[in-house]
């Protein structure tokens, strides 16, 4: 195994994890954004979060787990 | 494979009067799926339901980069199977090993297979053809407002019942174990000052925030050890009727305060310990190939006299063991979340079947745990102490009544083994699982010395998303009871309304406040009273969501496939009728709730106290308690049949009249996204990725440049 397949392996394993973490959904939501207009104007992170996580307070549904 | 999976069924089912490998029966579970993912999904992808690649699912078509969005099918799998799996799994298989291995193991699989499987995939595949419509919303649309109101109540009731029986698993394995209760209670610190982390110092940076908890939650659990040696070991020694009390008020706290604050940093971290755990049992389990000491059928399954649960194998194992073979509350993930994120419909059977199979193999390494520690040990941990009595001696002499052998020292040094003052009757399921866990771990990794260690960590990563559900639950009973509620006095609908959402979630923490606390003192024993009407009402739901299939597949002219999930509505039916019909009427008082009414009110007419009764209190708490249960018994059946008669009138009249049909499907618009269908993309997939100019993870296809106005 080289260094490369190293590398690329671990860059899979990096973006596995951020997606199913929810980690790139900022990132995803800025894409979208710039795709329908590069001029758009998009939250910070911090205010992206923040109505993501109190989103899941107006509808407890979604996410929800099961037993 | 088929070689694989059928010796080592004929292993299972041959081998009589020997220890057998649990290699056996990993190779019969392992082998069946991958037969029936071969070739029964794909009848149903394919035959059925006709899943075309070419229709544009929801989050295509209405993508806005957050709640719908076409997410990769690999990273919705992970998503999926997260929200599918949870306690349910590992408590079932764990109560139903009391028949012995092979009955829990054949339903299992058959029953995922059959059942549990089509109905997650089937349900998957109509919402997502609704845009993600709920299981609710469908029955409404599609059946009509009685079946669809019935199904509301149903699931509101049946999530009161979860909620209790969970947080009853809980408190069973908590009550006198100072070094559990400390490292639960330490969980709370944690997630608090992850949700600050999230919300204020770094926003968004999920997998460094959960490391570091994951990292706390370890060292919570080693304190542990050292608080209970210590002396504030008698602080964190609580009984079970204060730990309800902790629960109830921990409930409704957890439930009003900030999503941000609590639930979802608990939520990260319950996930993070919940796919390691089970990656690492598979790996344990796999290494370590423990025999099973438990006989393939106990005479349990046929006398119906089982001490963990009164009843026959048919209909109760089928109750028993809901998640892991069939599990209603998967139609409400299905319906939902997942159905928004789905690339293709072709996906669904590798997610909504493939998730599902996953499941039930979490389940299968559950029924091993139990099964591999002794039987004589398994028993007197999972008999109600009206049973087995509360000393080692009168447990030994118990056990030896319903057939098996275990010395009072044993079973104090099994105690000593994982340092808790007593293994007896801690019903749930939890305390057995980890046992069997501690044993697996530390015959792989730091051998006796390391079992204790081993024992709270799989206590903590049960509590943990027990906890992390009873807060989620708590908050799904309230939205729906606000939603209820908004009909009569507007106002309750608003979620920024605190008297609303204070009263709603009083309502709903004091429902299953009350069935805990019943639980706990319930001279028959909690579990063994309510364990099997959690079952079947999540059997009940199970078939809400088969009936809801059943009448899509019938109105959208695909009745000659309909027995695809015709029967094992038929089946679930079956076992849930008389599961009730023996919980309301059969005479004997180990079964029928009203029987055990009866022979308690009796008593307490002609002042005697009956066993295991201590005191007349005792004897009108059996009273109370028989009763409430037989209506709720009762109220389930009532319920099934409702959404039974009225999906079978909504059936006959599609078949009777085929033009009248009106069905509720998103309309088709043809799809631009290529992606592949399965885990491993085929040949031909790979080259048309490549055609369209996308990663393997799929995407819009790129137009070549003087064709590009469409976009």
């Amino acid at each position: 195994m080289t260094v490369a397949d190293v590398r690329r392996v671990a860059g899979r394993i990096r973006w596995y994890v951020r997606e199913l973490t929810g980690e790139s959904t900022y990132d995803r939501y800025v894409a979208h954004a710039r795709a329908h207009d590069p001029e758009a104007r998009v939250m910070t992170r911090r205010a992206f979060e923040r109505s993501r996580t109190d989103a899941r307070e107006a509808d407890p549904r979604e996410g929800f787990r099961c037993c | 494979m088929a070689l694989v999976g059928a010796i080592g069924w004929a292993t299972l089912a041959l081998s009589r009067g020997e220890e057998v490998s649990a290699a056996w029966m990993l190779a019969a579970a392992l082998g069946s799926y991958a037969i029936a993912y071969r070739f029964y999904s794909r009848f149903i992808a394919n035959r059925v339901l006709k899943a075309d690649k070419n229709r544009a699912t929801p989050a295509e078509r209405l993508d806005n980069g957050v709640d719908f969005h076409p997410t990769d099918r690999r990273v919705l799998f992970g998503h999926h199977f997260a929200a599918i799996a949870g306690a349910g799994p590992l408590v079932g298989p764990v109560l139903a090993a009391q028949m012995g291995y092979l009955p829990g193991t054949i339903w299992l699989v058959v029953g995922v297979i059959f059942a549990g499987a089509v109905q997650d995939m089937v349900t998957l595949f109509f919402s997502t053809r609704r845009n993600g419509r709920s299981l609710g919303q469908m029955a409404r649309d599609e059946i009509g407002p009685v079946g669809g109101i019935a199904a509301l109540v149903a699931v509101f009731i049946i999530m009161i019942i979860l909620l209790a029986v969970l947080a009853l698993v809980i408190v069973n394995a908590l009550a006198h174990s100072p070094w559990g209760v400390f490292s639960i209670g330490m969980t709370i610190p944690i997630a608090l000052f992850m949700g600050v982390y999230l919300r204020i110092l770094r926003p968004g940076r999920v997998s460094e925030v959960s490391v570091i908890g994951v990292a706390l939650l370890l060292l919570a659990i080693v304190a542990g050890g050292w608080v209970a040696e210590s002396s504030w070991a008698d602080f964190f020694t609580l009984e079970p009727g204060t730990l309800v009390i902790w629960m109830v008020v921990y409930g409704f706290l957890a439930s009003v305060l900030p999503v941000w604050l609590l639930l979802a940093p608990r939520d990260y971290l319950s996930t993070f310990m919940k796919v390691g755990t089970i990656a690492l049992l598979a790996v344990g389990v796999v290494v370590a190939l423990p025999t099973l000491k438990m006989p393939s059928v106990t005479d349990f399954a046929t006398n119906g006299q089982g001490p963990v649960f009164a009843g026959s194998m048919f209909p109760f194992v089928f109750i028993t063991i809901a998640c892991g073979a069939l599990s209603g509350f998967h139609s409400l993930v299905s319906s939902g979340t997942t159905p928004k994120m789905v690339q293709k419909e072709t996906q669904i059977r590798m997610i909504g079947y493939g998730a599902m199979l996953t499941e039930s193999f979490v389940a299968i390494m559950a029924m091993i745990t139990a099964c591999i520690i002794d039987p004589g040990l398994y028993f007197a941990i999972n008999a109600p102490v009206g049973v087995i009595g509360d000393s080692v001696q009168s447990a030994s002499q118990a056990v030896a009544g319903f057939g098996f052998t275990i010395t009072p020292d044993a079973l104090a040094q099994a105690a000593k083994d994982v340092e808790e003052a007593s293994l007896l009757s801690r019903t749930g399921g939890a305390p057995t699982f980890a046992l069997g866990m501690s044993e697996i771990f530390s015959a792989v990794i730091g051998g006796t010395a390391m079992k204790a260690f081993w024992y709270h960590f799989a206590i903590m990563f049960e509590a943990l998303f027990i906890l992390t559900t009873v807060d989620a639950g708590t908050r799904v009973g309230r939205f729906m009871l606000q939603d209820m509620l908004g009909n009569a006095y507007k106002p309750f609908r608003e979620v920024s309304w605190k008297p609303g959402v204070w009263f709603a979630s009083a309502v709903v923490v004091g429902g299953w406040g009350y069935f805990l606390w019943v639980g706990v003192h319930d001279p028959l024993g909690g579990i063994n009273q309510l364990f099997p009407l959690f079952g079947i009402a999540n059997q009940l739901l199970a078939a809400v969501a088969l009936a809801v299939c059943t009448v899509l597949l019938v109105k959208s002219g695909r009745l000659k496939w309909a027995w695809v999930t015709a029967v094992p509505l038929a089946w679930d039916v079956a076992v849930t009728l008389t599961a009730s019909w023996q919980k309301i009427f059969s005479d004997d008082v180990k079964v029928g709730f009203f029987a055990q009414r009866d022979k308690y009110q009796a008593g307490i007419d002609a002042g005697e106290v009956l066993a295991p009764a201590k005191s007349m209190d005792d004897m009108r708490t059996v009273v109370t308690n028989s009763t409430v249960d037989g209506v709720l018994s009762a109220l389930f059946a009532l319920l099934i049949i409702v959404v039974l008669v009225d999906a079978g009138r909504v059936c006959y009249k599609a078949i009777r009249d085929p033009e009248s049909v009106k069905l509720h499907e998103a309309p088709y618009v043809e799809s631009r996204l290529v992606a592949p269908a399965s885990l491993f993309a085929t040949k031909e997939e790979k080259a048309e990725l490549r055609a369209a100019g996308v990663g393997p993870e799929g995407g819009i296809r790129k137009e070549p440049v003087e064709t590009g106005s469409r976009t």
